[in-house]
Parts: C-alpha cells; structure tokens; sequence
C-alpha cells in the first residue's frame, strides 16, 4: 500500500502542459523511468530534470499533461523521483496513466511559491501549505482500488486470481 | 424519476458492460479491440507478461507507425521487441512494414472499427473511429497490456457535447477547418473527459475522410472520445472492410446533453492553427508567413482524399525553389492508390517528395524534422512547443489543400489564391 501522508518541497508548472514538453518524441526509443528522468521539461525548462531532488512535488496549473497518450510523460516525472503531482485540472490519458501507474495525483487549486513546503494527507483528503488547509475530492472507490493496489497490473493479477479461485 | 433517453456513448457503454449505465457511471467493459502502436506497445507487452496469462489474441491489434521503418538502433530495437512478441504469440493481427501504415489509419481501413464498437488504443488520436460510428478511447501503454490478458479496461461513461453544425460548407472548407473552428471556438479543454458528437446537415454533406478527421483532432480538445451518427455513407464506407458485424448505434432524441453547441457552417472558412496551440486559429486570409517546409500526413489528414486536393493544386505548378513539399500517405493502401492514381507522379513533377506510410516527422520523429528556426504548415493535428523539431522550429495546421498551396507560394496562402494564377 502507497503512503498516505506525502510531504515535499514544491516546484511551480504553468497551464497546458502537454506530453511534448514533458518528454519530447526523440526520446520515446525507451519507456524506462531513468532513462526518461534527463528529458524531463528539457525543452521549456532546461535544467528541471536535475534540480527535482527525490520526494518533491510538482504543482501545476490546468489541463496538465495534455497532448498524446504516451506513458513516458509518467515514467519521466516518475524517475525524477516525484512523488506527487498536484494540478488544477489534468488532461484525461495523464490522468488515468497517473493513476494506473501509481503516481498519486490530485486535482486542488492552490496557491504556493516555489520551494514551500506542502504536506498532503491522501486518506483525509487535505493539502497543508503555510497556514493554510485545502480539501481535495479523494478517488471514487473503484479508482481507490487501484490506487491501493499499487498499480494496474496488481490490481489485475489480484482480479484474475480472484476469478481463478471462484471458477 | 423518468429517466431520458441515452446517449451513444451511454448506449455502447451499457451495451459493452451490461449495466444500464449514464454519464459519471465508473465501469468495466469489454473491449472489442486494444491498439498498441511502436512506442506504446513495447511498455504493454511488458505489462501484459507480468499477468501470467494467454494473451486476447483476436483481440489485440498492432500497428507498427510511430519510428518505422526504424530510424535507428534504439527504436529498431523498439519494433523488434513488438515484432518478436507478435510472432512468440502467433498474433494474428500484426501490420508489418508494407503491409500496415498510421496505426488510425489501418484501424478503420482493415475494417476493426465499425458502428457501436468499443475500442480502446495506446494512442490519444484514437478517438478518430468516432467518424465511423465507434466509441473508441484513448488510454496508457500499461492498461492496453492489462487487456491484452484481460479483455476488459476500467471507464467512466462521459458526459457528451453536441454541435449541430448546420447550413451549407463553402467548397473550400474541409474537415480541418471545421474540426479547427470547432477546438479554437472550445479551447484545449473544452471537451476534456467528454464525448464530442457532431451532427446536422453539414456534418451529413461531408465525406467519411473529412469525419475522421473531424473525429481525430476531438483530441486537441481533450475529448475522451467522439461520435458522428453512422448513415448511408458509412454504410458503403464499411462495405467489404467490416470484419464483424455492427450496428448502427445513435443518441436519442431527449438524450441529456453535457451541452449542445450550434455552429452555422456556412460562416466557416478555411482556417490555420498558429505556432503553440491548435486552438489558436486565424484565417487562412489573414496568415502571411514565409514558410521552409509544407508537409501532408498522418491519420489527420494523409489520405487518399487529402492527397488528391493537393495534388489538384500542385498539378502543373511548381514548389516553391526556397520550400520543400514532403507527403506522407498514411497508409500502404493509401500510397498505393495515389501511385495508381497519378498522384504521385504530378507532386514529383511539381518538386515534392513522396514517402512511403510512417508517422515519421508528425511527432518529429525523423523524416522532416524541423531545424531550429524553420518554420513548417503542416496538415497533422498538433503544434505544440517543438512537436515537429527543434524547441525553436514552428508548426502551422491546416487543411492539405492550404498546405499545397503554401508550397507552391513559398508563405501561407488560400489555395483559391494559387489557383487563379494558371
Ligand atoms: S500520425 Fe501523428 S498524431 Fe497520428 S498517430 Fe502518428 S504521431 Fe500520432
């Protein structure tokens, strides 16, 4: 089971940012996080990628993760070693990839600087930023499942043994 | 409560996950086909072998497009590893190099989408088989290999937008203006986790080719999916292709609507999508920009269709001596029909060079990547920041014909421009 409190120092991303920026197509000739991580924003923000120290967090503005459907943009901010991805919207495909790959993200609008500190409580479903407490909606319960699970594949196999056991 | 009627998209998801579901519903169906291209199959596969399970066979579809024929060792190595999983399983469904093309393309040419089908694809432009009548859904690489062994995805039924697009289209207007109209009239969010449907007697005049592109560029708007009424033109469409049978699935009348947008199509025009967003749309007659590169492909709009309204531009004309023309037919039975059509023929003698199917330079992948500075009107559906190439190249969208027409002038310009000059 993924941790339910997430604490980490902030980096600020603006609106819209799509699948390109995120991991440009020249480097999609591997899916492996580590391979991606250097890539990361290398583009919009050079210098990103090796800045992210493990445990930061990302907090973006809306739409974040639009463009195409490409898995990496996941596995890039993955192997950077982010933990969380806070967004004010995030685009569909990002979204489901985020969630079917176990990278906790949460759909608030918050207003922080860039290296504050924000520590999130996944089960209460809150963002503490400085003085101040934000609610988010925490997953629908099948999302949940997933998302305790670990991933897409766990929760599968764990289905599929499910169903062997009952046939 | 009475409930109303439903929605396409509430139809086949009831239908695919036996439930009498609404929009907001979060559900597993059973998927009629998972797609998986050369970037996005490999991570399935690897997904798929940690399940432990026989694969879907029938079920699953791949199409290498994206780096193919391999534009170097890494993504060589990339293909290799779809092709060997192919032939360990025997799949039946594979698209080799020469056989295959973009995988949208070949999706809806070899007869996988039809009318009330579900389809889900590791590519966000599978929302294209919309044009036929399908519900077809983009989704992850990792997912796609969880139906590779299980058959069924997770869904939330979306709500649905209508446009009733209604009133004549110029002759000029094609598929891509109205699709370009419609996002910058919408925004990049617009259709964000909804169906987009799309009717009216102007959606009815056009043909299935401008429907898909229609369809595809839902994408640019976030759309989950999208969804244009199968009719007569779909029917023959289908016709020999369609490898199972369908049905001919539609919203009802009293469907509730996220929201219904009506449009006048006789106010449409040709439009462009300036550098940086496809919702950032001006007029063909108010873009004036040199141009290095013109460029005509991908499962937007490279096909036979696009190709024959360039080439009715270029025919006896000339590329521009400072521009270069590349056109890449979105499949082999598309390259085909364009060299058997003399279609070929007339872009090379107007100084244009003609490629065999890939998605090549659409994503910048090679093929046609952009040098730092250039500038490119292309008829693909993206324009993002580098899309194309170097982080400072720019990319215009359009339609083909605009594209052609670019070409031959050197700058953007209306292809009625280009044709008074004889
Ligand atoms: S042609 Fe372009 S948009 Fe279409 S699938 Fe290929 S890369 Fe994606």
């Amino acid at each position: 089971m993924p941790e339910h409190r997430i604490r980490g120092k902030v980096w600020i991303l603006g609106d819209n940012v799509d699948t390109d920026q995120i991991i440009p197509a020249r480097y999609l000739v591997t899916a492996e996080p580590e391979k991606l991580a250097p890539h990361f924003m290398e583009n919009t923000i050079p210098g990103l990628a090796s800045s992210i120290s493990r445990g930061d967090i990302i907090v973006a503005g809306r739409n974040f993760g639009c463009g195409s459907s490409r898995e990496h943009a996941v596995r890039a901010i993955q192997g950077c070693g982010v933990s969380l991805v806070i967004a004010k919207s995030f685009a569909r495909i990002f979204f489901r990839n985020s969630i079917n790959l176990g990278l906790p993200v949460i759909e608030a609008d918050i207003s922080v600087v860039e290296g504050a500190e924000v520590s999130v409580d996944m089960e209460k479903g809150t963002i503490a930023h400085g003085p101040e407490t934000t609610k988010f909606e925490k997953y629908p319960e099948f999302l949940k499942k997933i998302v305790d699970s670990g991933s897409i594949i766990n929760y599968a196999k764990e289905e599929l043994l499910r169903q062997q056991s009952q046939s | 409560m009475v409930q109303t009627g439903k929605t396409a998209v509430e139809k086949v998801f009831s239908k695919k996950s036996g439930r009498d579901v609404r929009a907001g519903s979060i559900i597993e169906a059973e998927v009629d086909y998972v797609m998986v291209n050369d970037i996005t199959g490999p991570p399935a596969m690897d997904a798929f072998s940690q399940l432990g399970v026989e694969p879907k066979k029938d079920k699953i579809v791949l199409i290498p497009d994206h780096f193919v024929p391999s534009k170097d060792i890494a993504s060589a190595t990339q293909s290799k590893k779809m092709r060997d999983f192919a032939w360990k399983y025997e799949m039946p469904n594979y698209f080799e190099v020469g056989r295959g093309g973009v995988c949208h393309q070949v999706m809806m040419e070899k007869g996988f989408a039809t009318p009330g089908a579900l389809i889900a694809g590791a590519d966000s432009h599978t929302c294209t088989y919309g044009g036929l009548g399908a519900i077809s859904v983009g989704i992850g690489s990792t997912e796609a290999g969880v139906i590779f062994g299980t058959g069924k995805m997770w869904f939330k039924v979306p709500e649905t937008v209508r446009f009733d697009i209604d009133g004549p289209l110029d002759e000029s207007v094609e598929g891509k203006d109205v699709i370009l109209s419609v996002i910058s009239r919408i925004g990049l969010e617009g259709g964000r986790y909804k169906c987009l449907e799309y009717r009216g007697s102007a959606i009815q005049q056009l043909g299935i080719s401008d429907r898909m592109t229609i369809a595809n560029m839902s994408s640019e708007a976030g759309a989950k999916c999208a969804f244009i009424p199968p009719d007569r033109k779909t029917e023959a469409y289908l016709e020999g292709r369609a490898r199972n049978s369908w049905e001919f699935m539609d919203s009802d009348m009293d469907a509730t609507y996220e929201q219904i947008i009506r449009i006048d199509a006789s106010e449409l025009e040709p439009v462009v999508s300036m550098p940086g967003s496809p919702a950032n749309v001006k007029p063909v007659s108010e873009v004036d920009s040199e141009i290095d590169q013109a460029y005509i492909g991908s499962c937007t709009n490279g096909r036979i269709e696009d190709i024959r309204r360039a080439a009715a531009v270029l025919k006896g004309r000339k590329v521009h001596p400072r521009t270069r023309l590349i056109v890449v037919p979105s499949s082999q039975q598309v390259f085909e029909d364009a060299v058997s059509e003399g279609l070929v023929k007339i872009i090379s003698e107007a100084g244009g060079y003609v490629s065999g199917p890939t998605c090549g330079a659409c994503l910048g992948g090679y093929m046609g990547v952009l040098g730092p500075g250039e500038k490119c009107i292309s008829s693909t559906n993206r324009n993002f920041l580098g899309r194309m190439g170097d982080k400072d190249s720019s990319v215009y969208l359009s339609n083909p014909s605009v594209v052609a027409a670019s070409a031959v002038a050197g700058r953007i310009i209306s292809p009625s421009e280009v044709l008074k000059v004889a």
